[in-house]
């Protein structure tokens, strides 16, 4: 029997997942650090309902259950939807998030390898549909809150929606600065006096640069390692540049410079984490530079004039909708072939 | 746009440091592993207690036998002869009796049994009489056409026949030589040894080879884990138009086409072969052997074989051609305890054996014991998750996840569109899998697939064209005879009729003459026409829709018989069945032949049983491929 070649040397699907969460581990870290410990109790919830829902569902599929849930592909997802959530998002928000993203859209679409849609994405963009308004609520960074939680009091309230009792929610929250921008804007306001809000830091949001620069090391770490190829990012990060310096360029009293969307809402996490999943994404590598570049342009355009603050999940699953086209016209040129 | 890609990958992987090499896409790194089998120089292998020469040793026409049961053969002797061009002699490795000619089991990825003829050594080891020819001062043709009876095919595992790769019929435009002494599968150093040691007599063979094809220089492609190699080559390289290139460790290197790009830059088309870009490639080996021909008379009856793995001194062996892997394993100090099987080949394309007893042939570069401890199997395949490793390693810059994708989805025409028989089973995407999917199983799969297809609709076009002929034949013949009938009709009337009417009947294959005269006995005649059609045609093949229900209505229109009611509705049955084997016909063709078929079936029966007869084996070989490969290929959980 011909079964040849008879040696591998590939790491495997679970060192790779496992690898992205180490990358994502320098982000949890500035997470906590200029947010609170919450996020741990959103990444621990997410990760058991992700866990739960893919054993429930692989059983019920009758497909072998370990071999699956060690892939660790749904704890990925789990993790990067509960960083894109709110920092203290209720208990049932990170519950109902996950349990979508693993069972409508990846496990009903047959699991890991074939769903068209990222997940996380998927779970991210049914919660901002239907809580718009705990979606865009996020607390300010803990340096710059007036009563900043402990963390008792922080899982307090992601469980039971209680409050000390000499804090009011309007205390705690605030809108981030996407969506402080896209607001002042529209009453009238320029750029330059908007950004002279508090909760605007160097570049992006106040303590937010934090965490995408950390974001920004664990990419480095993914690419480095040869887990994701630079074609995405690279991509992604220079559209996104591209555009809102053009729009900066014609009228900076009105769109904010190309470094605060780079640096801000969901940008770097999107660049290195997210559209970097390989089955929703583009397999050759112009057609990720392509799927990259047009989730930049959107990204930029929703956040601009869409009714969302943030456009990545969006901007993300309209061209995990185009990957199919993309993959067929950018085909390589086979060797010994011409052009094709 | 792709300049930038280009340029951005070329910083991001290193520019290549080596000027001279043009790279490929992709190819992997494996361990080596050579350094076990080169500590030690080539040995020459006792003559065993018996020699199995399969018929079998080489791509083409297998040949004719020569030689009886108990004749005595001197070593060198041609024991079959090459039939067809391209065929390859067997010689006998040594002197000795014949002892049979008969099915043994062969190394082959099939397992299965061929014709071999067994040789018994009578220990002597006398050649017969060895013919040497000056090729100095020999009409090239001679030449060639004396390597046909040398038995020489290409002995990097190829094992195509050497002359037909030399016959230029006089017109060559062979400039440059390529000598693949590339050897990039790990374990296999028969050629690193070969090089080492008897680089004079290599070099020999590079000029008769280059004077054969008339071609201006040779280059010797050796990867840069052979220094000792590659020195021993340069030095004896003595002209200036024969160069020594060393490439970088990379597999697949070795393949031809691979090779010619790194030492040339010259990309062959894919539906063009090397010599029409001018290039040649020889094996180390092969131009060995053609030296040794040429200067003694020697044929090709033995070669260089490394045996490594889990054997205790792994080596390179000079083997006689049909000496049992058992003498080779135990030359090489016998296997270690937990030897599970022995591998034909490299690690990345070789094949498992069936048994030990299995004999060298003339493709057998290198054997390897294997163990779990050396080969693991593979743990069970994950999805694929697109992460297009496989299309990042694949040499020929193909899709292997798309592909597997269409192989696995019996999607053969898409599978084919994206190129899939420009994939050379490399294997370094299966190499580089995460979720250790055996792609190149799926890829030789849909190959067979569709190649077994193609076999299918060649067989029905050839029915369809074997019946075009016969109707257009039907269509003459009633031509000629409403000719002899309007003839007749002017000659005597009544006379006439009677005698068409009974021509029709007999008949079997007519149709109702157009010729309608408003008489009586012409009415009879169609009705017996009618009758004598259904018969025919409930025998031989089946009307398309068409013409049944016209039939059927005249049928039941003009005969009250009961016969030839019976004789309606058994056409009716018959054309259902073959109706159905019609479709499944159809489904196998290609959507341009099927719109073909179609067009032709409106206007014409189809002669079904034509195609069923020879078709439906076909079908039944393709599901049996079929259910052979999902069943070794099956990763579905």
């Amino acid at each position: 029997m011909n079964r040849s070649p008879y040696i591998t040397d590939a790491p495997t699907v679970s060192a790779i997942m496992l690898k992205v969460l180490l990358a994502l581990v320098p982000g949890i870290i500035a997470y906590v650090w200029i947010y609170g410990g919450g996020i741990l109790v959103s990444i621990t919830l997410a990760t058991i309902t992700a866990l739960a829902a893919e054993a429930a569902l692989l059983k019920i599929r009758q497909r072998p259950i370990k071999p699956y849930l060690m892939d660790m592909s749904a704890v990925v997802t789990a993790w990067l939807l509960a960083l894109a959530l709110p920092p203290l998002a209720p208990w049932w928000l990170v519950v109902v998030g996950t349990f979508f993203a693993i069972v409508i859209a990846k496990q009903l679409y047959g699991g890991l390898g074939y769903n068209p849609f990222n997940p996380a994405m998927v779970g991210y963009a049914v919660l901002l549909i239907s809580f718009p308004l705990i979606m865009t609520k996020w607390p300010a960074p803990l340096l710059l809150a007036e009563h900043p939680l402990n963390f008792m009091d922080q899982l307090n309230y992601i469980f039971s929606g209680v409050l000390p009792t000499d804090i009011k929610v309007d205390a705690i929250t605030s809108a981030t600065p996407l969506d402080y921008l896209k607001t002042q804007l529209t009453l009238k306001h320029e750029v330059a006096s908007i950004i002279e809000s508090p909760i605007f830091g160097m570049y992006g949001a106040k303590g937010g640069e934090v965490i995408t620069g950390a974001y920004l090391l664990g990419g480095l770490y993914l690419l480095q390692q040869r887990i994701i190829s630079w074609h995405l990012p690279t991509a992604f990060l220079a559209a996104l540049a591209t555009i809102s310096l053009a729009f900066y360029a014609v009228n900076p009293t009105h769109f904010a410079n190309p470094l605060f969307h780079l640096m801000s809402g969901a940008s770097l996490l999107c660049a290195f984490f997210i559209i970097t999943d390989p089955v929703s994404g583009p397999t050759t590598p112009r057609g990720k530079l392509y799927f990259a570049a047009g989730v930049g342009v959107l990204t930029y355009l929703i956040r601009v004039y869409g009714g969302y603050p943030d456009g990545v999940a969006f901007a993300v699953l309209i061209m995990n909708m185009c990957v199919p086209l993309i993959d067929a016209h950018t085909q390589p040129r086979v060797f010994g072939h011409k052009k094709p | 746009m792709n300049a930038i890609i280009n340029f951005a990958s070329n910083l991001i992987r290193g520019v290549s440091s080596n000027k001279d090499v043009f790279k490929f896409n992709g190819g992997v790194h494996p361990r080596d592993h050579k350094a076990e089998s080169t500590t030690r120089p080539i040995a020459k292998l006792a003559i065993p207690e018996k020699l199995i020469l399969p018929l079998r040793q080489h791509v083409g026409y297998i040949p004719k036998i020569k030689v009886q049961v108990g004749d005595q053969v001197l070593k060198g002797q041609m024991l079959a002869e090459p039939e067809g061009t391209v065929s390859a002699a067997i010689h006998a490795p040594t002197s000795g009796t014949i002892s049979a000619i008969s099915e043994e089991v062969i190394p082959h990825p099939s397992g299965l049994p061929d014709m071999c003829i067994t040789l018994t050594p009578d220990g002597k080891d006398t050649w017969g009489q060895l013919h040497p020819i000056d090729w100095r001062h020999t009409d090239k043709k001679i030449l060639v056409d004396s390597l046909r009876e040398s038995g020489i095919v290409g002995l990097g595992g190829a094992t195509f026949p050497t002359h037909i790769k030399l016959h230029s019929n006089g017109k060559s435009n062979v400039h440059t030589l390529v000598i693949n002494a590339a050897e990039c599968e790990p374990y296999i150093t028969c050629d690193d040894m070969l090089m080492r040691e008897r680089a004079d007599e290599i070099v020999k063979g590079i000029e008769i080879v280059k004077y054969l094809l008339g071609a201006e220089k040779s280059i010797i492609g050796i990867e840069d884990n052979k220094p000792e190699a590659a020195r021993a080559m340069s030095a004896a390289c003595v002209s200036d138009d024969m160069l020594v290139k060393v490439v970088p460790t990379l597999y697949p290197s070795g393949d031809a086409r691979r090779l010619i790009h790194l030492l040339l830059d010259i990309e062959i088309p894919h539906d063009k072969r090397s010599t029409d870009v001018g290039v040649q490639v020889f094996n180390i080996a092969t131009v060995l052997a053609i030296y040794r021909y040429f200067e003694f008379g020697e044929p090709s009856i033995s070669r260089i074989v490394t045996i490594t793995g889990n054997v205790h001194t792994p080596q390179n062996f000079e083997v006689l051609f049909g000496t049992p892997l058992e003498s080779l394993v135990a030359a090489a100090g016998g296997t270690k305890q937990d030897t599970t099987h022995f591998i034909m080949g490299g690690p990345m394309m070789g094949f498992d054996l069936p048994n030990e007893h299995v004999p060298i042939t003339k493709a057998a570069n290198c054997i390897i014991a294997a163990a779990p401890g050396l080969f693991a199997p593979p743990p069970p395949a994950m999805p694929c998750i697109r992460c297009a490793r496989c299309a990042d390693a694949c040499p020929v810059n193909l899709q292997p996840q798309e592909l597997y994708w269409f192989a696995k989805s019996d999607n053969f025409e898409k599978a084919r569109d994206y190129n899939l028989f420009d994939c050379i089973e490399c294997g370094c995407c299966s190499y580089v899998c995460p979720s250790d999917i055996p792609l190149v199983q799926y890829y030789r799969y849909a190959k067979s697939e569709i190649i077994a297809t193609d076999k299918a609709k060649e067989a029905a076009d050839l029915a369809r064209e074997r019946n075009d002929f016969r109707l257009a034949r039907i269509e003459r013949e009633k031509l000629e005879r409403a000719q002899k009938h309007a003839e007749r009709a002017q000659a005597g009337k009544t006379q006439a009729k009677v005698e068409d009417a009974s021509a029709n009947k007999s008949e079997a294959e007519s149709t109702v003459s157009s010729e309608a005269t408003p008489s009586v006995n012409d009415k009879q005649a169609a009705i017996a026409a009618a009758i004598a059609r259904a018969k025919a045609q409930k025998l031989s093949s089946a009307p398309a829709n068409q013409e049944l229900a016209a039939e059927k209505a005249e049928a039941t229109n003009i005969a009250k018989t009961p016969e030839m009611e019976a004789a309606g509705l058994s056409v009716n049955e018959t054309q259902v069945k073959q109706d159905k084997q019609a479709l499944i016909a159809a489904a196998i063709e290609r959507a341009k032949a099927q719109k073909l078929a179609a067009a032709q079936a409106g206007v014409v029966p189809k002669n079904v049983d034509n195609i069923s007869a020879s078709v439906q084996a076909e079908i039944n070989e393709t599901d049996a491929i079929r259910e052979k490969a999902k069943l070794s290929t099956d990763n579905k959980n």
